[in-house]
C-alpha cells in the first residue's frame, strides 16, 4: 500500500474535467480479429517461413513449367540418366526427361491434389459437422455415430479401396481422398457449432427473426472459421503425402503425368545408378509438408489460442 | 465400467459390419470379372468358375454366404493364386509383419517416450530445441522417403546394410527405422508436452520436498501422468505403422501381408484384397478398443465423462 502511495501525486487523485470526455475516446485503431491473428503469425518465424515456401512453390508450380525449355513429357533418349547439370539442373531421368521441370509439374500435381482434396473435404465436413451442431440431439447423434464408425476405418486402406474401383486418374484421387478425409472436418465443426450457438448474439438473431438457414450461413459457420482454417491447412499436407503413397504404389495419377510421389518410385528404381533421380523429388514433398506443418501450427496458435499445445 | 465395455464391443461390432458391408460393395463394383483375361476363355469354363466360386448366385445371397464364412473365419478361396485360400496367404504374410510392426512399434515408444522426456526435462535449452527439430522433420518426412536415404546411404554408398529381404537382424534394421521415424515423432512430441505440464503441478514439488531421487520422481511420478496421451496415440499408431507397411514391404521385398495386399491390388485378386482389407480392420477395432479399455482402466476420469455422453 505504502508502495502505492509514493506513485500516486496530487493530480492523480484530482476530479477529471468536465465536459470534455477526453478520457473516452479510444486513440488506437480497432484491432480486428483477422488483424490480430495475422499479428501473432507474423511473430512466429517458422510459420512465416513455412507461408513464404509455399507462396514460392506455389508460384514455381504455376508458372515454373511455362518457363522451363523443356515440357514435363519431352524425351530425349539419348540423354538419359544425365547427372545435374547448367542445361538440366536436377539432371533427367531414365527416358531422358528434364528432372527439373518434371519436379515442376509434379508441385502442380501435388499441390492441386493437396487443396482439392482438402475442399473435397471441406465442403462435405462442413456442412455434415454444421447441420449435425445445430440441430444437436436425436440428429446430432445419429450423425455423429456414423462419424463414429467411419473414423473408425484405416483411412488409407479405403483411399486404396476406392482407388482400386475408380480406377487410377487426377480427379479420382481427389475423390477418393475427400471421400475419406471429411470425418476429421465434420467433428471439428460440430464441436464448434455446438459451442457457439448457446452465445448471446445466436439468441439476438433468433430473437429477430432470423431464419436457421441464414443464421447456420451468416453467423454460425463465418464464427466456425478459425479452427476450419486451421484444419484445412493440416489437412492439404495430410493429402499430398497420401497422393505420394497412392502413386509410390501405382494407384496415383497416369504416366505421362508425374505426380511427386510417382518420381520419388520412378526414382528409387534408379537409386543406385542416379541417386538424383529420388533425391530432388524426396527433398520437394518433405519441404512441402514441413511447410505446411508449420504454417497450420502458426494458424493455429494465431486464429485459436485456446488449441495451443495440442 | 460394465456398462462402458459392452457399449464399446457394440459399437466395434457395427463398424466391423460396415466395413465388410462396404468392402463387399466397392469390390463389386469394380468393372470386370476376376477372370477377365487377355484371352478371352471360352463360356463353358467361365460358367463353371463363376459357379465354383457362387458368383453365378444373387448378389444378396454371396453377400449373406461371405458374411456367414467370415464368421467362421474364413475368407474364401483366392482368385488368382489357384489352391490356395485367403487364409494361408494372410498366415504367411503376417507372421512377417507382425514381427516388423511390432519391433517399429516398439522402438517408436522407446524412442520417442525418452525423448520427449529429455526434452521436457531441458525445456527451453539446446537439448530441447535439437529434438523437437528432429520431431517436427521426422513428422513432415515421408516413412518412403525414409526408406528410400537410407538404402541410398546404407546399403549402396557405405555397404552396411544389406538393401532387402527378410530374416536375419541386419535385414530389419532399415525398415523398422523407416516404419518408426514418423510415430516417434509424434509420440515425442506429445510427451515432451504433457511432461512439462506434469513437471509443473503441486504433487511434484511435494515429491521433491519430500527428498525423492530426481530419477523417481521423472520417470516414476511425472511420467505415469505424462504418458497418458500416448495411450491414445496408440491406435493411430497402430493404423500408421500398418498402412506404412504397403510401401515399406514393397522397397524392401519384404514378404508380409503389406506387400501381399498390394500384390492383390495389382493381379486383381478380389477375395484377397477383401480378405486382408478385414482382417487389417478387425486388427484395428481390436487394437483401438484395448486402447479405449486400457484407457478407461488408467484413467478413471475418462470412463465417466464416456459413460455421461454416450
Amino acid at each position: 500500500m505504502a508502495e502505492l502511495l509514493r506513485h500516486l501525486s496530487a493530480r492523480d487523485l484530482a476530479p477529471a474535467p468536465r465536459g470534455g470526455e477526453a478520457w473516452n475516446v479510444i486513440e488506437q485503431p480497432s484491432q480486428s480479429f483477422w488483424w490480430d491473428a495475422w499479428r501473432r503469425l507474423r511473430q512466429n518465424r517458422m510459420a512465416m517461413a513455412g507461408l513464404v515456401t509455399i507462396v514460392i512453390l506455389a508460384a514455381a508450380a504455376v508458372f515454373g513449367p511455362a518457363l522451363s525449355p523443356y515440357t514435363y513429357d519431352y524425351q530425349q533418349l539419348d540423354l538419359h540418366d544425365q547427372p545435374p547439370s547448367a542445361a538440366h539442373w536436377f539432371g533427367t531421368d531414365m527416358l531422358g526427361r528434364d528432372l527439373f521441370t518434371r519436379v515442376l509439374f509434379g508441385a502442380r500435381i501435388s499441390l492441386a491434389v493437396g487443396i482439392l482434396a482438402s475442399l473435397v473435404a471441406l465442403g462435405i465436413g462442413v456442412i455434415y459437422g454444421a447441420v449435425a451442431g445445430f440441430y444437436g440431439g436425436q440428429v446430432d447423434n445419429v450423425m455423429m455415430r456414423i462419424v463414429d464408425v467411419i473414423y473408425g476405418l484405416p483411412f488409407l486402406l479405403y483411399v486404396i479401396l476406392l482407388m482400386v474401383v475408380l480406377g487410377p486418374g487426377l480427379q479420382n484421387v481427389f475423390l477418393a481422398l475427400g471421400a475419406v478425409y471429411w470425418t476429421g472436418m465434420a467433428r471439428i465443426v460440430r464441436a464448434e457449432i455446438l459451442s457457439l450457438k448457446e452465445r448471446e448474439f445466436v439468441m439476438a438473431a433468433r430473437t429477430l427473426g432470423v431464419p436457421p438457414r441464414r443464421l447456420l450461413l451468416r453467423h454460425l459457420i463465418p464464427n466456425a472459421v478459425g479452427p476450419i482454417i486451421v484444419t484445412l491447412t493440416l489437412l492439404v499436407p495430410e493429402a499430398i503425402f497420401s497422393e505420394a503413397f497412392l502413386s509410390y504404389l501405382g494407384l496415383g495419377v497416369r504416366a505421362p503425368i508425374a505426380s511427386w510421389g510417382v518420381l520419388v518410385a520412378d526414382g528409387y528404381k534408379a537409386i543406385r545408378a542416379a541417386p538424383w533421380e529420388v533425391i530432388f523429388p524426396a527433398l520437394f514433398i518433405s519441404i512441402t509438408m514441413l511447410a505446411f506443418g508449420f504454417l497450420g501450427d502458426g494458424l493455429r496458435d494465431a486464429l485459436d489460442p485456446r488449441m495451443r499445445n495440442r | 465400467m460394465a456398462r462402458y465395455i459392452t457399449g464399446r464391443l457394440v459399437s466395434s461390432l457395427l463398424t466391423l459390419w460396415v466395413i465388410v458391408t462396404l468392402t463387399f460393395v466397392l469390390m463389386h463394383a469394380v468393372p470386370g470379372g476376376p477372370f477377365d483375361t487377355e484371352k478371352a476363355l471360352p463360356q463353358a469354363i467361365l460358367d463353371n468358375l463363376n459357379k465354383r466360386y457362387h458368383l453365378d448366385w444373387p448378389l444378396w445371397r454371396q453377400y449373406l454366404y461371405y458374411l456367414w464364412n467370415l464368421a467362421h473365419f474364413d475368407f474364401g478361396p483366392s482368385f488368382k493364386h489357384i489352391g490356395q485360400s485367403v487364409n494361408e496367404i494372410i498366415a504367411q504374410g503376417f507372421r512377417v509383419s507382425a514381427t516388423l510392426g511390432g519391433m517399429a512399434i516398439a522402438v517408436a515408444l522407446i524412442g520417442g517416450v525418452l525423448a520427449g522426456v529429455v526434452a521436457a526435462l531441458r525445456q527451453g535449452g539446446w537439448v530441447d530445441h535439437v529434438v523437437m527439430t528432429f520431431a517436427s522433420v521426422g513428422l513432415a518426412v515421408p516413412s518412403f522417403v525414409v526408406a528410400t536415404v537410407l538404402v541410398y546411404l546404407l546399403a549402396y554408398h557405405l555397404k552396411v546394410l544389406p538393401a532387402g529381404l527378410w530374416g536375419t537382424p541386419a535385414q530389419a534394421v532399415m525398415p523398422v527405422i523407416s516404419l518408426s521415424l514418423g510415430p516417434m515423432a509424434v509420440i515425442a512430441r506429445y510427451v515432451r508436452t504433457s511432461m512439462v505440464e506434469v513437471l509443473r503441478q503441486d504433487f511434484i514439488t511435494t515429491a521433491r520436498a519430500k527428498g525423492l531421487p530426481r530419477r523417481t520422481i521423472t520417470y516414476v511420478h511425472a511420467l505415469k501422468n505424462a504418458i497418458l496421451p500416448v495411450i491414445t496415440y496408440m491406435g493411430p499408431l497402430t493404423a500408421g505403422v500398418l498402412t506404412g507397411s504397403f510401401v515399406i514391404e514393397q522397397i524392401f521385398a519384404i514378404p508380409g501381408m503389406g506387400r501381399e495386399f498390394v500384390l492383390s491390388i495389382t493381379d486383381r485378386d478380389y477375395t484377397a484384397i477383401m480378405g486382408t482389407t478385414v482382417f487389417y480392420s478387425v486388427l484395428l477395432i481390436v487394437a483401438n478398443l484395448l486402447v479405449d479399455l486400457v484407457y478407461a482402466w488408467v484413467d478413471p476420469r475418462i470412463r465417466v465423462a464416456k459413460g455421461a455422453s454416450d
